[in-house]
């Protein structure tokens, strides 16, 4: 069984995401063996990107920070590396295709393996764009996530029939960012999944208090947060990581 | 499937929140391209409110004073709105009318195609919203405020460099927010398929304009067809029909801002390597982890660190050569043709026109040139003084 599906094993996943290099590297690695220790069942790293377009305000504004701090892909690489057995849940990649490309699809995805990183996902590459990684992935056992839009439709039973690792399902319109509500029918999306596959399902975009964490996971495998995290990490800087793992633990207690 | 590619370049690298709409998009294009009706509401448009065909006219003050190549201008600032923009914007807005769409939405760097895009929302009874960076809002000021008259509302952009890149990136995240009853009128030959077709396909008839034209003034082809290269629309539109054609010579004109070498320029074929970004697959400038470069260029038009697909392939073929022309040069070329022919092209297209005044001169007098003038340069008098050290604010 992979990492991911094992992820899946303990109740419903909770998946939280940091921006990796924000404020700093050394603020990341103590993110990442901390929220492990504290209710995330898999940990999304994104790697910072200059123009990162499915990202809102509060993500774009950590990628600069991140960049700005000097991270790059071989620093990340290279800290996950170093801390990955201290790290006691699975780990995966959010970036964008352009990173992946220019470092080199193949190089890119040996060093995640090498890293123990189990998953990418690449929110500017659709299905029909696919193979510029699935081989890649397939050769170095990196498994390629899948994602499924509000506006997904007809597409949805095409995309989860090839799925690997976890749908993820985007709860709403537009980018990721704080919603004070989500009106998308997530448990028709997750049921059009299961109907041709047996990958798990997690919502992300826009989910932030533990009720509507409880609310996605009635419904979906797994839930999925990144920018009410990276609020967090904006507003305490290095000092962010109580504040996280306190919130890591109510958002896991809230979907248990 | 990857769909939409030339060469190794192009594809559909989008969102999944986008895949619909882009392939719905596609769908009518192909319905509608070759339907009689739409073709004829469409000719009709281009004649009686654009003013097409645009001029094509001999340069003779200029051709003499550098003495070598017949230099001929196709005047695509003749037409309505000040640009070529205009000629996409019309086949865009009418096909997103044909599709049920009641609001349109675009970036625009020198303000040209967000001019062009709220003029034909004005015309079609179209909701339009405008995404220009704030950088730009700055050096284009009086475009901002003709877009306001239009009755489009315009977003100024605060994010990275605040130019070009930056308005299509909120561009492209207001079209995830908002997809149903909106289209994104791209303004370039660039993005995911099928923009990089569709653009170029409603920019051809600068191309099918010169051929024709020419052939009526001179009895044959031109031995070379120039035009500015940012995204690459006006270019394209110019080359298409000639790419067929292979003794004429093609060249694009990259902005190199304060030169090649320095970091402060746009110049994507001489400088950039091979990215993913905007939907597609081309050149870019960018650094060794894939971040995009923060580019420069005097030219808000040409401030971008990308290339159309199609301009990518013709570059790797050789069918099309691209070559980098600076701001200085740019500026002078502005100021000569102002004086020389009393028309004020452009800063853009004075790219065109540098480059022009270095060839012609070392070609035969039989060789015939055709510039592309893609818009005329009201829009950059106030900036090319302040260039000069007049301090002039509009």
């Amino acid at each position: 069984m992979s990492d991911i599906k094992k992820a899946f094993e303990n109740g419903k996943a909770f998946i939280p995401f940091v921006t990796a290099g924000d404020p700093d590297l050394e603020t990341t690695e103590k993110l990442l063996i901390e929220m492990s220790k504290n209710g995330a069942d898999i940990i999304e790293i994104g790697i910072p990107f200059s123009d990162p377009i499915a990202e809102g305000v509060v993500i774009q504004e950590a990628d600069l920070r991140a960049l700005a701090s000097g991270t790059t892909t071989d620093k990340i690489f290279e800290m996950v590396k170093r801390v990955r057995s201290e790290i006691k849940c699975a780990l995966a990649v959010m970036t964008y295709m352009n990173p992946i490309f220019v470092y080199g699809t193949d190089k890119f995805m040996q060093r995640c393996s090498e890293c123990g990183i189990s998953a990418v996902i690449v929110p500017d590459t659709p299905f029909e764009e696919k193979q510029e990684l699935a081989p890649y992935c397939d050769k170095h056992g990196v498994e390629l996530v899948s994602l499924i839009a509000p506006t997904s439709h007809d597409r949805i039973k095409m995309i989860a029939k090839e799925a690997q690792g976890f749908v993820y399902c985007v709860s709403s319109m537009g980018v990721t960012g704080v919603r004070s509500e989500i009106t998308t029918d997530i448990g028709e999306m997750v049921r059009l999944v299961k109907s041709v596959s047996d990958t798990p399902c997690a919502v992300g975009f826009g989910i932030s208090t533990p009720e509507q964490a409880k609310k996605m996971a009635e419904s979906a495998d797994g839930v999925i947060v990144g920018s009410a995290i990276v609020k967090i990490v904006a507003k305490y800087g290095k000092d962010c990581i109580k504040p996280v793992c306190d919130y890591v633990r109510s958002m896991k207690e809230a979907i248990s | 499937m990857s769909k939409g590619k030339f060469g190794v370049h192009g594809g559909q690298f989008v969102p999944e929140t986008l895949m619909n709409a882009i392939n719905e998009f596609e769908e009518a294009y192909n319905r509608y391209k070759d339907d009689p009706e739409f073709v004829s509401e469409l000719d009709f448009l281009m004649r009686e409110y654009a003013g097409r065909p645009s001029r094509l006219y001999y340069a003779e003050k200029m051709t003499k004073d550098l003495g070598g190549a017949k230099i001929y201008l196709k005047r695509e600032d003749l037409n309505h709105t000040g640009s070529h923009k205009l000629n996409n914007c019309l086949g865009q807005c009418l096909l997103a009318k044909k599709m049920g769409k009641t609001r349109v939405i675009a970036e625009t760097g020198a303000g040209q195609h967000g001019v062009a895009t709220a003029t034909v929302a004005a015309l079609l009874g179209l909701e339009c919203e405008i995404f220009m960076g704030k950088e730009d809002t700055i050096r284009q000021a009086l475009n901002v405020y003709r877009m306001k008259l239009l009755g489009a509302k315009v977003n100024a952009v605060e994010t990275g460099t605040m130019t070009l890149k930056d308005a299509v990136n909120e561009a492209m995240r207001e079209w995830t927010n908002r997809v149903s009853d909106t289209h994104y009128v791209l303004g370039s030959v660039m993005g995911p398929h099928p923009f990089p077709t569709v653009v170029r396909d409603f920019q051809s008839v600068i191309g099918r304009e010169i051929k024709s034209q020419l052939f009526e003034k001179e009895g044959k082809l031109p031995d070379v067809v120039m035009a500015c290269v940012g995204g690459g629309s006006n270019a394209m539109g110019a080359f298409y029909e000639f790419i067929k054609d292979e003794n004429v010579k093609l060249i694009g004109c990259e902005a190199a801002g304060l030169g090649v070498d320095n970091p402060k320029n746009a110049a994507t074929i001489a400088n950039g390597t091979l990215g993913i970004f905007h939907g597609m697959k081309s050149y870019f400038c960018q650094d060794e982890y894939g971040q995009i470069a923060p580019v420069y260029s005097i030219s808000a038009g040409l401030d971008y660190p990308g290339i159309g697909p199609e301009h990518a392939n013709l570059a790797d073929t050789s069918r099309a050569q691209y070559v980098p022309v600076t701001d200085e040069e740019a500026v002078c070329a502005f100021e000569y043709l102002s004086r020389t022919e009393g028309i004020i092209p452009a800063i853009e297209s004075a790219h065109a026109v540098a480059h022009c005044i270095k060839i012609a001169p070392t070609m035969d007098k039989d060789k015939i040139i055709v510039v592309n003038l893609s818009g005329r340069g009201d829009k950059d008098v106030a900036a090319i003084a302040r260039y000069r050290g007049e301090n002039l604010y509009e």
